[in-house]
C-alpha cells in the first residue's frame, strides 16, 4: 500500500478517575487513511471520536501507541495537518483576509506581504468569499465563518484537512451548501481528510470511508464501511440511488443497537484487522447500480 | 432617539449645575452688616464679620479667580508662588514616570504569570500581601532608601499602579481562549509571535481594563504623595494653599484634579475602545 498516508497504531486514551482507578475512553485503536481519500467518523457522544482527532492533530497526546503520517511518527502539531475546529476558531481581532494570511505567514514566514495576500485571495475565492476580505468575523454569518475556516485550514496546503464536526452549528441550509463546497475542493484538490461527524446523511455524501465507533468508554472501532455510492453523487438524488437506504440502514441500525452491543457479541473481535464492508443491499436492491452521469 | 435623549440628559446636566451654583451662591451671601462697629475696628476685622459675609467663597470669586490662573497659568516667583499650570504638569510628569515604569514591569510580568501556572502560583501569596499596602505607606522607607522625594513620589505611583495592571494582566492572558492557541498550535507559531500575535490582542482589553484603573489610583495617589513631600506639585498646592488659608484656591485645585483624572481615564478609556473587538 504505497498510498498510506496515515496510520493509527494501537493508540490509547486514558483519564485517571476517581477512587485512583482510570477511565479508558478507548484503546488499541488501528486505523489507517489512504492519500486523498475522505474518512468519516460516526459514533456516539464520548466514545472518543474528538480525542481522536486531537491527537491526529497532535493537539492531545494518546496514553499508548502511536500515529504515523507520511511514515513519520507525529510528535505534536504540525502544518501538515490543518484542523477545522467545530467552533471555526475565528481571531476576532483578524478581517477575513487577517485570519487567511496569519495561516499562511505561518507557513510561508519569509513570503513578502503582498504575496501573502495573494496567496490567501485564492483562498478567499475558494469558499466564494470574495468582497467580505476586510470583514471581521463578527460581521459573518455562522456558514461565512466557517468558509473563512476551510479557506485558512486549506491555504496552508496541508497533507490531511481534520474537520471536528464542521457544520454542527450551521442551519440546515447552510449546512448543505457547505458540503457542497467542501466536497468541491476536496474532489478538485484531492486533499485528504479526516472528519467527524453525527449526521449520517453527510457521511455518505461526503466520505469514502465510514468508520463506525462503538460507545465509550473502552469503544472500538467496529467496522469500516466503505461507501458504495459513485464518486459522482449529488446531494439532491443521492437519496434515489439503490445503494443509498441500504448503506443508510446499515448505519442507523449500528448506531441504534449494534453500538451498544457490538463488544459483547464480538468475541473474536480484531482491532488490528477491523472488518471493511461494503453494503451491496442484497436484500432491497434488486436495480444494477446506475452509473449516475 | 439616541440624540434626543443625549440632549435630554446634557439639558438636566446644566440645569443641575446651574442648581448647585445657584446653593452654592445662597449660601455664602453676606447677611448684611451683623453689628454696628467702629469703621476703623471694622476694617481690622475684614468683610466676615462686619458683613456676615461667609469665610467660603462664592462661586464669583471662585470664578475671578480661576479666570486669574487661566490668564497666567506658567508664573514662578519663587518656591511658594508657582503658577497653577506649573504644579500640574510637576504633578503629571510623576504620574507619568510612574505609570510608564509600572506598565513596563506589570505588563511582562503579568504575562509571565499568566502563561505559566508554576509562577503564577509561586508569586501569588507575594502579590496578595504585596497588594493590599497603601502606597503611602512605602513612602518612608522609599525616602530612607531613595534619599530623594521627587523619585519617592514616582516610587510610590509606581508601586500603587503596579497591582492592578499585574493582577489584570495575568488574568488576561491566563484566560485566552483554548481554541486560539490551538489554532497557533496547529499552525505552529513559534512562543514570541504566539505572544504578540494571539495572546496580546486577545488579553488586550483585560489589560487596559487594568490600566484604566492603574491610572485612576495613581491620580488618586499623586495628591496625597505630594501633600507628603511637598515642593512641586497640585497635592502640594493644595497644602501650600490651605497652609495660606485660600479657600479659593484649594477648591480651584479640587476642580483641577477632577478635571486632570477625568481626561486621563478618558484617555485610557479611548485606548480600549481601540483594542476591544467584537465578537
Amino acid at each position: 500500500m504505497s498510498d498510506k498516508l496515515v496510520s493509527l497504531e494501537g493508540i490509547a486514551k486514558r483519564y485517571p478517575a476517581p477512587g485512583g482507578a482510570t477511565t479508558t475512553i478507548f484503546e488499541n485503536l488501528w486505523l489507517t487513511m489512504n492519500r486523498g481519500e475522505f474518512t468519516c467518523i460516526i459514533g456516539h457522544s464520548g466514545c472518543g471520536k474528538t480525542t481522536v482527532l486531537n491527537i491526529l492533530a497532535g493537539l492531545d497526546n494518546p496514553s499508548e501507541g502511536a500515529v504515523i503520517v507520511d511514515n513519520r511518527e507525529i510528535t505534536g502539531p504540525s502544518l501538515d495537518r490543518a484542523v477545522i475546529f467545530q467552533s471555526h476558531a475565528l481571531l476576532p481581532w483578524r478581517t477575513v483576509m487577517g485570519n487567511v494570511a496569519y495561516a499562511v505567514s505561518s507557513k510561508w514566514r519569509k513570503w513578502s506581504s503582498a504575496r501573502t495576500r495573494e496567496h490567501a485571495q485564492k483562498f478567499i475565492d475558494l469558499v466564494g468569499l470574495t468582497g467580505s476580505e476586510h470583514k471581521r468575523p463578527s460581521e459573518l454569518s455562522g456558514g461565512m465563518k466557517q468558509r473563512v475556516g476551510i479557506a485558512r485550514a486549506l491555504s496552508i496546503e496541508p497533507k490531511m484537512m481534520l474537520m471536528d464536526e464542521p457544520f454542527s452549528a450551521l442551519d440546515a441550509l447552510t449546512r448543505g451548501t457547505l458540503q457542497d463546497e467542501v466536497r468541491r475542493i476536496c474532489l478538485t484538490t484531492g486533499q485528504t481528510t479526516f472528519m467527524i461527524s453525527h449526521d449520517v446523511d453527510e457521511g455518505i455524501y461526503l466520505a469514502d470511508k465510514i468508520v463506525l465507533m462503538t460507545n465509550g468508554p473502552g469503544a472500538v472501532v467496529a467496522e469500516i464501511v466503505e461507501n458504495p455510492l459513485p464518486k459522482e453523487r449529488a446531494r439532491i438524488d443521492l437519496h434515489r440511488h439503490p445503494l443509498y437506504y441500504p448503506l443508510r440502514n446499515h448505519i442507523i441500525d449500528f448506531l441504534v443497537t449494534r453500538s451498544r452491543t457490538f463488544v459483547g457479541v464480538t468475541p473474536d473481535y480484531d482491532p488490528r484487522k477491523v472488518v471493511v464492508i461494503r453494503p451491496r443491499g442484497e436484500p432491497v436492491a434488486v436495480a444494477p447500480i446506475a452509473n449516475a452521469s | 432617539m439616541l440624540s434626543s435623549l443625549t440632549l435630554r440628559a446634557s439639558l438636566v446636566s446644566v440645569a443641575l449645575l446651574g442648581a448647585i451654583l445657584g446653593l452654592w451662591h445662597v449660601a455664602t451671601m453676606g447677611s448684611g452688616p451683623a453689628v454696628k462697629m467702629d469703621p476703623e475696628y471694622a476694617k481690622l476685622m475684614g468683610a466676615t464679620a462686619t458683613q456676615g459675609k461667609s469665610a467660603m467663597p462664592g462661586p464669583a470669586d471662585v470664578g475671578a479667580k480661576i479666570w486669574q490662573h487661566l490668564k497666567d497659568p506658567f508664573y514662578d516667583r519663587g518656591t511658594n508662588d508657582k503658577g497653577i499650570g506649573i504644579q500640574l504638569a510637576y504633578s503629571i510628569a510623576r504620574v507619568a514616570f510612574g505609570y510608564l515604569l509600572a506598565v513596563a514591569v506589570a505588563i511582562p510580568v503579568g504575562f509571565l504569570i499568566g502563561m505559566s501556572p508554576l509562577m503564577s502560583r509561586a508569586l501569588d501569596p507575594f502579590i496578595q500581601v504585596m497588594k493590599p499596602i497603601s502606597p503611602l505607606a512605602w513612602m518612608p522607607l522609599a525616602l530612607y532608601t531613595i534619599k530623594d522625594s521627587g523619585i519617592s513620589a514616582i516610587f510610590v505611583i509606581f508601586i500603587c499602579s503596579l497591582w492592578p495592571m499585574l493582577i489584570n494582566t495575568a488574568f488576561g492572558v491566563a484566560g485566552v481562549r483554548k481554541e486560539w492557541l490551538n489554532v497557533a498550535r496547529t499552525l505552529e507559531v513559534g512562543t514570541l509571535r504566539r505572544a504578540f500575535t494571539i495572546i496580546l490582542p486577545a488579553a488586550a482589553p483585560t489589560i487596559v481594563t487594568g490600566m484604566r484603573i492603574s491610572i485612576g489610583i495613581a491620580w488618586l495617589v499623586i495628591v496625597a504623595a505630594e501633600m507628603l513631600v511637598g515642593g512641586t506639585g497640585i497635592g502640594y498646592f493644595v497644602w501650600n494653599e490651605w497652609n495660606n488659608l485660600s479657600i479659593t484656591n484649594v477648591i480651584i485645585a479640587i476642580l483641577v484634579i477632577g478635571l486632570v483624572g477625568m481626561v486621563l481615564d478618558q484617555l485610557l478609556a479611548r485606548v480600549g475602545r481601540l483594542v476591544t473587538f467584537p465578537e
